[in-house]
């Protein structure tokens, strides 16, 4: 079974369509992209994703579970902007991951500082040890994302969202967070869904690249048909699936 | 407008005074009333030295001097502080009654679309009545005491202050609200740790800006019906035209908010230390 499903999912606000027949299932693991234009309905594809909205029709299960209501732990998010707290600091924007799920959002004791240990500890990893007492206005665009992942990584998520999350910045900080994202990838196996509209980084960070586009178009009204998954890529080994099937398959060489 | 701007080398927007000359012309407007107030006093003395309109900038002085230390004959006690004191803890109750309530109140209406649709036009409404209007009927309900002055300043501010605040929360981006909802934050969580503290320094600046209104309805009460108080003073002299007195007590209650303000001012930078953190 796949790890997270989606089922003849349908959205629609009043009487326009903007998602019809979405189907798609996602292995544990796996990087999906998902490109489209404008308007194409993939914000709103993460958004039921992330349970900020309810489709009108149809499932969106993790692990075969109910589709869900409202955000929770179970998935992370990061957007272009305001995903982290500007009134904490970094290192208490981390330790909020742990605090935020209590009943007074704090920790007290030995929790807090196990907290802190842990948060010290993702701070090193993202490289914002240095700036640990800083509040979030006072780093750039890049430490704020890089924070933003790690606070999101630190509630420990079974899927990750990520909202054009490195739209807002200059093109050199844009490929050292692909390489810190890549990075954090391959230690944690992350399942994680990435709504860009840079089809390079797309293809270069995604497993899969789903494009959304709307299959049927009525002139007269361009609100009566909503947008699908178009095209489904396999985006492994830089988009050419089959290219190192030897290498996995030596047998079919003598064949 | 070329004409002018022909005289100067550069357009008028672009001439910054230097901090010696901002100084200068910062204190200009004060030196200038001064000196306008103590001619005109000095021809009005001429004319009558008995006249008491317009008292000489010397005896406003000494009876400042006489009012902040001399006590008064029957109640050996020094009226002006008393009034400070009354004032202030009228000012002070009614401000920190109307501070809380918009905080709850606002917060509520920003975070809860219930608490918004039952809250928001009622306030929008109540913000509409003109609170001195309601003097009389505050006195007849709760009577002439300390009572019915607070509750004219609560009503007087909280309105304003609760739209702003409500509005305030509102405009934390939504974004941040999703994001502590998947770091599992209950609704109580959301309003504690992520718009609490954010609309904590607009309550502040809130509270500064509706300290001149408050002034303005505890003097009203005050000058109504009183027995001690700052306006109830300053209009109890007026019968008998002591415009010494009266100046002392407005300067007073000016220098009074200006210390206040300055000090919510203070407050704001030393508690919100994230606010300027970008600038």
């Amino acid at each position: 079974m796949s790890f997270v499903g989606v089922t003849n999912v349908w959205q629609r606000y009043g009487d326009r369509s903007i998602l019809e027949r979405v189907n798609v299932s996602v292995d544990e693991g796996e990087f999906v992209s998902i490109v489209g234009a404008s308007g194409c309905g993939k914000s709103t594809f993460l958004r039921m994703l992330l349970a900020e909205e309810s489709p009108y029709k149809g499932d969106i299960s993790i692990e075969g579970g109910d589709t869900a209501v409202e955000p929770n732990r179970e998935r992370g998010v990061v957007f272009q902007k305001y995903s982290v707290f500007p009134h904490l600091s970094v290192r208490e924007n981390l330790i909020a991951a742990e605090a935020f799920q209590n009943p007074l959002g704090t920790l007290r004791g030995s929790a807090r500082k196990n907290a802190e240990t842990r948060a010290d500890a993702m701070l090193e990893r993202i490289g914002l040890n240095h700036v640990l007492h800083q509040f979030p206005a006072s780093l750039s665009g890049g430490m704020q994302q890089r924070l933003a992942i790690g606070q999101a990584m630190t509630a420990k998520p079974r899927i990750l969202l990520l909202d054009e999350p490195f739209g807002a910045l200059d093109p050199g900080t844009r490929l050292q967070m692909h390489d810190f994202l890549l990075e954090l990838r391959e230690e944690t196996n992350m399942t994680v869904f990435m709504v860009t509209h840079d089809l390079d980084e797309a293809f270069k960070l995604g497993d899969r690249v789903l494009v959304f586009d709307k299959p049927r178009w009525d002139p007269q009204d361009p609100g009566l048909f909503g947008a699908t998954i178009t095209y489904d890529f396999d985006a492994r080994d830089k988009g050419i699936p089959y290219q190192d099937i030897l290498a996995a398959y030596p047998s079919l060489a003598s064949a | 407008m070329s004409l002018i701007e022909d005289i100067f080398a550069m357009r008028l927007i672009n001439y910054v005074p230097s901090r010696p000359g901002a100084i200068f012309l910062a204190a200009l407007p004060f030196i200038l009333l001064f000196v306008a107030y103590s001619i005109a006093s000095d021809i009005r003395l001429t004319a009558n030295p008995q006249d008491k309109l317009l008292p000489a900038p010397s005896t406003i002085v000494e009876t400042a001097e006489r009012l902040f230390t001399v006590p008064d004959k029957r109640s050996k006690e020094i009226l002006l502080w008393n009034d400070t004191f009354a004032s202030l803890g009228r000012l002070f109750g009614g401000v920190a009654i109307s501070a809380t309530l918009s905080l709850i109140l606002g917060i509520a209406i920003g975070l809860l679309p219930y608490a918004r649709s039952l809250f928001s036009s009622f306030i929008a409404v109540m913000s509409m009545v003109p609170p001195l209007a309601l003097l009389p009927i505050l006195f007849i309900v709760f009577g002439l005491g300390e009572v019915s002055k607070i509750v004219l300043i609560v009503i007087g501010i909280t309105p304003f202050m609760t739209r702003d605040l409500a509005q305030r929360v509102m405009e934390i981006p939504n974004e941040q609200i999703v994001k502590a909802q998947t770091l599992g934050a209950s609704s109580w969580v959301v309003a504690q740790r992520v718009a609490l503290p954010q609309v904590l320094p607009r309550l502040i600046s809130n509270v500064r800006l509706s300290l001149g209104s408050a002034w303005l309805f505890l003097i009203a009460a005050e000058a109504v019906a009183s027995n001690v108080g700052l306006g109830y003073r300053i209009f109890l002299v007026r019968r008998y035209l002591a415009m010494d007195v009266i100046l002392t007590y407005v300067i007073w209650i000016t220098l009074l908010a200006f210390i206040i303000d300055w000090a919510l001012k203070a407050l704001s930078r030393r508690a919100f230390p994230w606010m300027e953190a970008g600038l």
